[in-house]
């Protein structure tokens, strides 16, 4: 809970904001960020059913400027960005040469000669040292976290709201696409993403106008449903929708491959840091793959648990939690490949006794298109 | 907030004390900082459990809590209603959502702990260094 470095931690522009809504805030990777405000599953549920607000200003931004702009952001990120049109925007991987990961990121193209990536909070400085470490190519890179405040609008109801406030039409934004307007008097770049599997936007702004775009979103989405959310619902948003977060199911011991990433590593594009390394694990098989499980009685598997199959230790699970809209516990979990298989039995190791549990599809929430 | 006639302790525990019986539950100030219960677990009736020990877990969506015994004692009773309805842990933390009862190997035992206002500063402290 409290702690002496309290003072320490890095601060949004929302900070104040959070503590006159009695947020529970928490230390996350360095940063007092608010973890629930009404609590984790009503704004889990508000963002499945109508929209949550989320601040998100603690994610790192990195721009990358100039003609070799692409060839840096090519040689440092698995995914091809040669594929990337103006305005669209792409999830990645930052790569060590090995084909693990430093970081996972989105990479936005908003020119020929100008990248704007979205890293994670606690891992900006190190993605800034890595990718100019490995800047061959003489582009011109930018550590640009403290220009930008973010926020998360996300949930069905996230487009109407966020439309009250902007001329620009959304609806005419695809998914994974951005633009940059005008909302409530203040420019932003508008990108149609998120990380909770709902649809929604992610706005990126000059930090002073923090506190006048937080509420008057909170205003005006209330009748809509609209409620701030914390990173404790935006963890179990994202582990309903299967995605990975940096530190769990992704580190710098993980390749795109094991994570069930390969959808964004691209071998073929060029090459690229940790490209060799990637082509040698496909040719010889992954040890280790990423599952998604279910448990079979009221057990709720923890993050670090020991996973077993047929009665011999076979894993740790990387996230597990209760799942609020599904109503069920899940998680995720690296096993060998053999037990990959939905429907495969495996057990959890919770508190000293062996809790059964079923490997399932994943995602394990999907919204309806 | 805190009921006079009961006493707390520093794990954020209370205990109630009638006779030889104790019924223990978790403070408001714990549900609160748990969050949204989602799964209680308790000892059997019969289990014997000693002051300190770890008896029981309750869990939120993100955290596990476990619970100490504040006193000795014989299970008597776990609550049954907190199997499907955890949630009350959040709604009515010195009432209906009463963890177990125990028969009290020492009725005094209970005595020298927190009262009300003694765990109202105490909690009150924690609140305004948060």
């Amino acid at each position: 809970m409290t702690s002496p470095t309290t003072t320490q931690l890095r601060k949004t522009a929302l900070n104040a904001a959070h503590r006159r809504l009695k947020a529970r805030m928490v230390n996350f990777g360095g940063w007092d960020m608010p973890v629930e405000y009404s609590g984790i599953v009503s704004e889990h549920l508000a963002t499945r059913t109508a929209a949550g607000l989320f601040d998100v200003s603690h994610m790192g931004e990195i721009e990358i400027f100039g003609d070799r702009a692409i060839d840096l952001v090519q040689h440092v990120t698995c995914n091809d960005a040669s594929k990337l049109a103006v305005g669209q925007a792409h999830y990645s991987g930052l790569m060590t040469a090995q084909g693990t990961f430093v970081d996972d990121l989105l990479v936005h193209k908003i020119s020929d000669r100008h990248y704007f990536l979205c890293v994670n909070a606690g891992n900006q400085d190190q993605d800034f040292e890595h990718i100019r470490t490995h800047n061959l190519a003489g582009a011109e890179i930018e550590n640009a976290g403290k220009r930008y405040s973010q926020l998360a609008i996300q949930g069905p109801r996230a487009l109407g709201i966020l439309q009250r406030l902007t001329e620009v039409p959304l609806a005419s934004i695809p998914y994974y696409h951005f633009t940059f307007g005008d909302v409530d008097g203040v420019d932003c770049l508008i990108a149609r993403t998120g990380y909770t599997g709902e649809d929604g936007f992610e706005i990126y702004f000059v930090p002073e106008h923090s506190e006048k775009l937080w509420s008057h979103l909170l205003e005006d989405g209330a009748e809509e449903g609209l409620i701030p959310c914390g990173l404790g619902a935006r963890n179990t948003l994202r582990l309903e929708a299967s995605m990975c977060l940096y530190g769990h199911e992704i580190d710098d011991t993980t390749t795109p491959w094991e994570a069930g990433l390969g959808w964004i590593c691209k071998p073929n594009k060029r090459e690229f840091l940790g490209r060799e390394a990637l082509l040698r694990q496909k040719e010889k098989g992954v040890e280790r793959t990423l599952v998604g499980f279910e448990m079979q009685d009221r057990f709720i598997a923890r993050d670090g648990c020991a996973v077993s199959a047929g009665g011999k230790p076979v894993g740790r699970v990387t996230s597990g939690s209760p799942a609020p809209f599904l109503k069920k516990n899940i998680g995720m979990a690296y096993v060998p490949p053999e037990f990959r298989a939905p429907g495969t039995e495996i057990s959890i190791e919770i508190r000293g006794r062996q809790a059964p549990a079923r490997i399932v599809p994943m995602p394990f929430y999907r919204r309806a298109q | 907030m805190y009921p006079s006639d009961y006493r707390y302790t520093k794990e954020h525990e209370w205990i109630k004390v009638s006779g030889n019986t104790g019924t223990i539950g978790i403070t408001d100030y714990a549900q609160h900082e748990l969050g949204d219960v989602v799964f209680v677990e308790l000892p059997a009736v019969g289990t014997v459990i000693k002051a300190g020990d770890v008896f029981g877990t309750v869990e939120s969506v993100k955290a596990v809590s476990e619970i100490y015994a504040p006193v000795s004692g014989e299970v008597i009773e776990a609550n049954a209603s907190l199997a499907n309805a955890p949630e009350i842990v959040n709604s009515d933390p010195h009432g209906a959502a009463w963890l177990i009862k125990i028969k009290l190997a020492d009725p005094a035992e209970a005595s020298s702990m927190m009262d009300a206002a003694a765990y109202q500063a105490f909690v009150s402290e924690k609140e305004a260094s948060a």
